[in-house]
């Protein structure tokens, strides 16, 4: 028997770069560029900003990956629930979070979304209906079916969307939520965010069918693979999936195929895969084969790309500041949240 | 006019009222409905409530206890059956990791109130695998509430409060209970704070809770006939710990002997020892002393199971012992 359990690193393919006409109005693709833009910017103050040691923890960074949550959020709708992994900088402040807030938080202050009792894996905003900011892999699975299955039992027309990564697809709580969903009928989004590594492991390292799709097909739900680094793509596949969601009142499985282009997390010397293969995927990096198709089609001019990356900027700016600016929760108040106050629910 | 049931009849009693009472409510497991439930807990009630409300599930505890989880989020109030707390640790994610920990870590935007119940405990030779009694385990966790039911009162009378609770709340059924039969007064008030005497004593407080509270009872009375003063608390209220009402008994009978189902090492009567010695070290006439399992894996022959448990004559012997001994 010739067990292959530790193959050398896999031979990868890197697909062309995203292009074509973007068959969008250009102010409405102006608005999602802008949107990565604001992911980009605030993620690489964050990285400058651990290096000063004002963000600590971990820090799980979204750098490669922006055109999955930019294009899927951009599909949901305000009675929508999000339900996100610890990589959930983007999705938090596309969901309307607000980068103050985020950044707050990322300070661990009590201007934080969550108080500073989060930080950067657990971001989360009742109002915005973003239900975290969760850190167990696979764990938000179940609870988007429980969302889901609220909206069902309620008779609220709305759905859940639950981003996760490749790597929740060997946990048990992917399974179970697949079957519930589908068996139950559930307004569920499994939004799959495969950038082809666990961590260090690649996907062929820990699972016998690398075929995302398959599995989900074998819960009998739809499923869609999309070029998660084409942010047209990613919005146009989202945005049927809705809709079919929607009307069918069935979960739909989305696999979006994407590259992240930075570590794991802060402690991550990337031992696990070549540098070249980083190389050839930034080449598909989502913000600039996006602007070269917008400039090639004429929506797009440098000043305009220039602008809208000075005001994502600014953004940032001003959130680092109302960050730096924020306070301390008093250590009096530690154990404040533990349970609900009585009276207050 | 109190009403006499059975333990089994007061917990469906206390899931139809909360079903009638309030539309957010309903109850999912393993069996819960067309089985009727695995103890019968919930038998009648699919057809009463219907196949929404009353929702049988896959088994798959991940899934459902943290669907449970999910849909106290989106606003439900939901009851989740575990079918015994054995199978209750494929779900402890979403109990720990989630349930418990969604409020603090979110700055306090999100409350989870769901109810989750599960049989626990051995005596009926099911053997290791079916006979645990993890509620200690539970009650190590902050942010969740832990209930142990003895009595057919608090069975009928804690769901509605556990249901009012904004937080996680945890319902441990002893699975010898169901058949005991007792007394619901008309008008009951059931908290889910609070420890109770159940017995007033003098010389000695045997502390206790669960299926453990009869054989506790009936030692009372065996020391009774030895001359042996003793007061039975029955703790009811797993997590938050009542301290006073241990403490108030403790300062009157100067002794005490925790009797506790689950095995010894790490164990709730382990904590509710500390809390003696750090509280009212200065009261104890003599060294503290617990009754628990041994440290075995539930054995499945009846002279082994019982060899195993707490005992009446085991609790005897132990206080016997504390009565001799002077510090």
């Amino acid at each position: 028997m010739n067990l292959n359990l530790h193959p050398p690193m896999t031979p990868f393919e890197v697909p062309a770069p995203p292009a074509g006409l973007v068959p969008w109005e250009k102010h409405f693709a102006l608005s999602l560029l802008a949107d990565m833009l604001r992911i980009r910017r605030m993620e690489e103050k964050a990285i400058e900003l651990y290096g000063q040691q004002k963000i600590r923890g971990f820090l799980h960074l979204y750098i490669g990956e922006e055109a999955v949550a930019t294009g899927a959020l951009r599909a949901l709708q305000p009675q929508d629930n999000v339900v996100a992994t610890y990589r959930e900088h983007g999705h938090a402040l596309l969901r309307g979070v607000g980068m103050n807030a985020i950044m707050a938080e990322m300070f661990g202050k009590q201007q934080g979304c969550s108080r500073g009792h989060g930080g950067s894996m657990h971001l989360f905003d009742r109002a915005s209906r973003f239900y975290g900011g969760q850190a167990i892999v696979g764990g938000g699975l179940p609870l988007a079916v429980g969302l889901a299955l609220a909206d069902q039992l309620s008779g609220r027309r709305a759905l859940t969307a639950c981003f996760f990564g490749e790597g929740a697809v060997a946990e048990g709580a992917f399974h179970e939520a697949m079957n519930l969903a589908a068996l139950w009928q559930l307004p569920v989004l499994f939004c799959c965010e495969n950038n082809l590594y666990a961590m260090g492991t690649a996907l062929a390292r820990s699972e016998s069918q690398t075929d995302l799709c398959a599995k989900a097909a074998s819960y009998g739900m739809a499923t869609v693979s999309v070029d998660g680094m084409d942010v047209v793509a990613v919005h146009e596949a989202m945005l049927g999936a809705v809709q079919q969601v929607l009307q069918l009142q069935r979960p739909v499985f989305l696999e979006f195929r994407t590259f992240r282009f930075r570590a794991h997390s802060m402690f991550d010397p990337e031992l696990y895969r070549d540098k070249q293969e980083v190389a050839a995927w930034k080449t598909r990096g989502p913000i600039h084969t996006f602007s070269a198709r917008l400039k090639a089609q004429g929506d797009l001019s440098e000043d305009e790309f220039l602008a809208l990356d000075a005001a994502a900027q600014a953004e940032v700016d001003a959130a680092v500041a109302f960050a730096e600016a924020g306070s301390w929760e008093p250590v009096a108040d530690l154990l404040r949240d533990v349970v609900t106050p009585q009276g207050a629910a | 006019m109190g009403q006499r049931m059975t333990y089994r009849e007061a917990l469906r009693e206390a899931l139809r009222d909360a079903l009638q009472a309030d539309p957010r409510v309903f109850l999912m497991g393993e069996d819960v409905g067309r089985y009727g439930g695995t103890y019968a807990v919930s038998k009648g009630l699919l057809d009463e409530f219907g196949p929404e409300r009353i929702r049988d599930t896959p088994l798959s505890e991940l899934g459902f206890v943290g669907a449970g989880v999910g849909a106290a989020l989106g606003g439900m109030r939901p009851i989740v059956e575990i079918m015994t707390v054995n199978f209750s640790l494929l779900a402890l994610d979403p109990i720990v990791n989630s349930a418990a920990m969604l409020r603090h870590m979110s700055g306090g935007q999100f409350s989870v109130p769901v109810v989750f119940r599960m049989a626990t405990g051995a005596g009926r030779q099911v053997a290791a695998q079916h006979s645990n009694s993890f509620e200690a385990w539970y009650a190590h966790v902050p942010g969740l509430r832990v209930l142990a039911p003895a009595t057919v009162e608090d069975a009928r009378g804690m769901l509605q409060p556990a249901l009012a609770d904004p937080d996680p709340v945890l319902i441990f059924e002893h699975a010898q209970l169901y058949n005991t039969e007792g007394e619901v007064p008309e008008h009951a008030e059931v908290d889910i704070a609070s420890a109770r005497v159940r017995r007033a004593g003098s010389d000695v407080s045997l502390i206790t809770y669960g299926g453990s509270l009869f054989k506790t009872l009936q030692a009372a009375d065996a020391l009774a006939r030895l001359g042996v003063s003793a007061e039975v608390i029955d703790l009811r209220v797993l997590r938050p710990l009542d301290d006073a009402t241990v403490m108030a008994s403790v300062r009157k009978c100067h002794r005490a002997v925790v009797v506790a189902e689950g095995w010894r090492s790490g164990s709730l009567a382990a904590e509710v020892m500390a809390r003696i010695s750090e509280q009212a070290f200065a009261e104890l006439d003599a060294p503290l002393a617990r009754v628990c399992s041994e440290e075995v894996p539930i054995p499945y022959a009846q002279h082994l199971e019982q060899a195993a448990l707490p005992q009446v004559d085991k609790i005897v012997a132990a206080v016997q012992a504390v009565m001799e001994q002077i510090t």
